[in-house]
């Protein structure tokens, strides 16, 4: 036992240094044209070797240091509680949903203009996981390339406006139900692929269209990508400082008041939180649905709910179409935040991010999508501190995670259903 | 009602069945029987269109069905369960029968959004007919558990309620009592025979269970290596040579 132990804690630092010595051990340091290697402070070196002897130590000591602990009264109060009644539980989810939204509705009124505008990306972000839940989570159907569908809606809005002077408001519907058209299209040939291969197929046609914006220079301006997208308007005001658009009035002049460039950023912020709110409970009412049941059925066992009369085409297209055409949503309003983009906004990381907040939160669970995304959009900006670290912290944040609660943040929890009594 | 007329199902150099005939008449249960590996599984599945068989006919009321797709035969009417329980695990014993009634539902999405009269009829008749069928087969109490929480004789028997929320005119059961105990084996009996008596579903099912079979069974096939053996009443097949010598054994 001692001396199986001994070996596992020798292996467990090795592996410590191996991995930590070379990334902090290091410098790059340029002179001039050139870049050379050199060695790091001696405080950082002996750092390193503290943890791993830190490893080492816990390994050979586990078992005894993980004995007391458990020996410790419960630290987690939460832990043994019996879950609480349905009606209960769904009186303090309300109270709280609405505590949520009057908060998100003062915010913008009370926080600075960069939070304000983080919190627009925050939604996009909810908008984007919401829908890429109803594919993954309840459809059970693993789509890599969600991005693609999100750079549609992007796309249609920007190009829209370049060619054609669209405005905000046409284009926002135009734009998702060209995504959904996509999501359609592209459906079709995956219909038959499940799992892995599934993924890989999705995985491409992202980077298909991300390759396609990338290359029809003439129409999208390529890696240049599309400037001057038009913000919305609120009933023909705009929020710039002068009128660009001809028989538009502005808004700091319709009201008499001082011109701001907050008034543009908080107003969408508010598109934004309407957008998610719509999409949140759009999404909640097809999950109660015999659409929103046969998508689960269909990822619980399909053989089954063949037998059943239910058309697997049809309800996987279903699946795709959706949460295409909330990507959709998502990417308008993110084309209008940022009034550019191009290509570099939809590449895989995006998916991948995406869909790391849908497996955060817990795969079909709505609140706890929506938590996940807050968390995963705010805390790589509050650890900016950390700088360089961040994607470190957040890399091991989601690896503890998964070890501690692989169901995610507020996994799904069915709905109970109230039957009526036979005589 | 259903006819199989020369069914024959070639995987590769394999042929797995045979020229298999066989009919079912309303109001009846006919067992499939046979040793393991005879193809009578195989038969289901292309009766129930997993298979699209390479010869023969399969007629439902009259209507050819061999090669359709599974789902369509479904909504005909023709409604199977399978070997192996294959319920909807994470969802609730309800919704695995709301799932069922899929075709009775309005699944139109804007009705469903709006929630309008029409919809919360129909999804209100569709719950009715589940608290119906739970009752029946006694889950009542189970409606809210996940449905991969059930012991495993509930299981059986929420699957079949499952089909029959369907209002399906013919039942298939594969295997519909492996794994149960004797005292669940005869309520299934019961279940079986109540089907057919008060629901007017005719049932073919597949079973090892002799006793079961030969009790509730009205005609029997037996099929061995891909090929029919016999067919007959219980007594007839009880006494036919060829089959105690291939299957039943001698007493």
């Amino acid at each position: 036992m001692a001396a199986h132990n001994l070996k596992h804690a020798l292996f467990c630092a090795i592996v410590t240094l191996i991995i930590s010595y070379p990334i902090l051990g290091f410098n790059l340091a340029s002179e001039g044209t050139t870049v050379t290697l050199e060695g790091a402070k001696t405080s950082t070196i002996v750092g390193v070797l503290l943890a791993a002897v830190v490893v080492f130590l816990f390994q050979l000591f586990r078992d005894n240091l993980m004995g007391s602990l458990r020996q410790l009264p419960a630290v987690n109060p939460l832990a043994n509680r019996k879950p609480m009644e349905q009606s209960k539980r769904l009186k303090l989810e309300s109270t709280l949903l609405t505590l949520m939204i009057i908060g998100a509705l003062v915010w913008p009124f009370i926080a600075s203009r960069g939070a304000v505008d983080l919190s627009t990306l925050v939604l996009i972000y909810i908008m984007l996981a919401l829908g890429l839940n109803v594919v993954v989570g309840l459809a059970g159907l693993l789509d890599l390339g969600y991005v693609a569908f999100y750079a549609v809606g992007a796309y249609t809005f920007a190009l829209l406006s370049q060619y054609y002077g669209v405005s905000f408001w046409f284009a926002l519907p135009i734009g998702a139900l060209l995504a959904a058209l996509f999501g359609l299209v592209l459906g079709f040939p995956v219909l038959r692929l499940r799992g892995d291969y599934l993924a890989i197929v999705t995985l491409g046609f992202g980077e298909i269209i991300r390759i396609l914006l990338n290359n029809m220079t003439n129409l999208t301006g390529g890696p240049n990508g599309i400037g001057g997208i038009p913000d919305p308007t609120l009933f023909g005001m705009e929020f710039g400082r002068r009128v660009k658009e001809e028989g538009n009035t502005s808004f700091h002049e319709t009201f008499g008041i001082a011109y701001s460039g907050e008034h543009k950023v908080i107003f969408l912020y508010l598109i934004a939180l309407v957008l998610a709110v719509i999409t949140a409970i759009a999404i909640r009412r097809l999950m109660r649905m015999p659409v929103g049941r046969a998508w689960e059925a269909l990822r619980e066992d399909e053989i089954a709910a063949k037998s059943l009369g239910l058309n697997r085409t049809a309800v996987k297209l279903s699946a795709f179409t959706i949460g295409a055409f909330f990507a959709g949503f998502a990417g308008t309003v993110f084309a209008s935040k940022q009034g550019f983009i191009s290509p570099e906004s939809f590449v895989f990381l995006e998916s991948a991010i995406i869909l790391a907040i849908v497996v955060l939160g817990g795969m079909g669970s709505q609140m706890g999508v929506i938590l996940a995304a807050i968390a995963v959009t705010i805390l790589p900006e509050l650890a900016r501190e950390f700088s360089e670290y961040r994607m470190l912290i957040f890399g091991a944040a989601m690896v503890l995670m998964m070890v501690w609660r692989p169901q995610g943040l507020l996994p799904m929890r069915r709905i109970h259903i109230e039957l009526k009594k036979q005589e | 009602m259903l006819e199989v007329q020369n069914l024959s199902m070639r995987f590769g150099g394999l042929l797995a069945v045979d020229q298999v005939s066989l009919d079912v008449r309303e109001h009846e249960i006919v067992a499939i029987i046979g040793p393991n590996g005879a193809g009578k599984t195989t038969v289901f599945n292309c009766m129930s269109g997993f298979y699209k068989p390479t010869g023969g006919k399969i007629l439902f009321k009259g209507g050819e069905i061999q090669g359709k797709p599974d789902y369509k035969i479904s909504r005909l009417g023709l409604v199977r369960t399978f070997q192996h329980v294959r319920l909807f695990s994470r969802m609730t014993v309800v919704e695995n029968l709301l799932v069922a009634q899929h075709r009775h539902l309005n699944t139109n999405l804007l009705s469903g959004i709006l929630n309008t009269p029409n919809y919360r009829e129909k999804e209100q008749k569709s719950l009715d007919r589940a608290a119906y069928w739970l009752d029946r087969v006694g889950l009542t109490d189970m409606a809210n558990r996940e449905a991969g929480n059930l012991a495993y004789g509930q299981q059986r028997r929420l699957e079949i309620a499952r089909c029959m929320v369907t209002e399906p005119k013919l039942l298939m059961l594969d295997e519909p009592a492996a794994g149960l105990n004797p005292a669940e084996t005869k309520d299934l009996n019961q279940l079986i025979i109540s089907l057919k008596e008060d629901y007017n579903v005719s049932v073919v099912l597949i079973e090892h269970d002799m006793s079961l079979v030969m009790d509730i069974s009205d005609r029997i096939n037996v099929i061995n290596q891909g090929r029919p053996l016999a067919s007959g009443t219980p007594d007839e097949i009880r006494r036919n040579d060829d089959v105690i010598k291939a299957y039943l054994g001698e007493a």
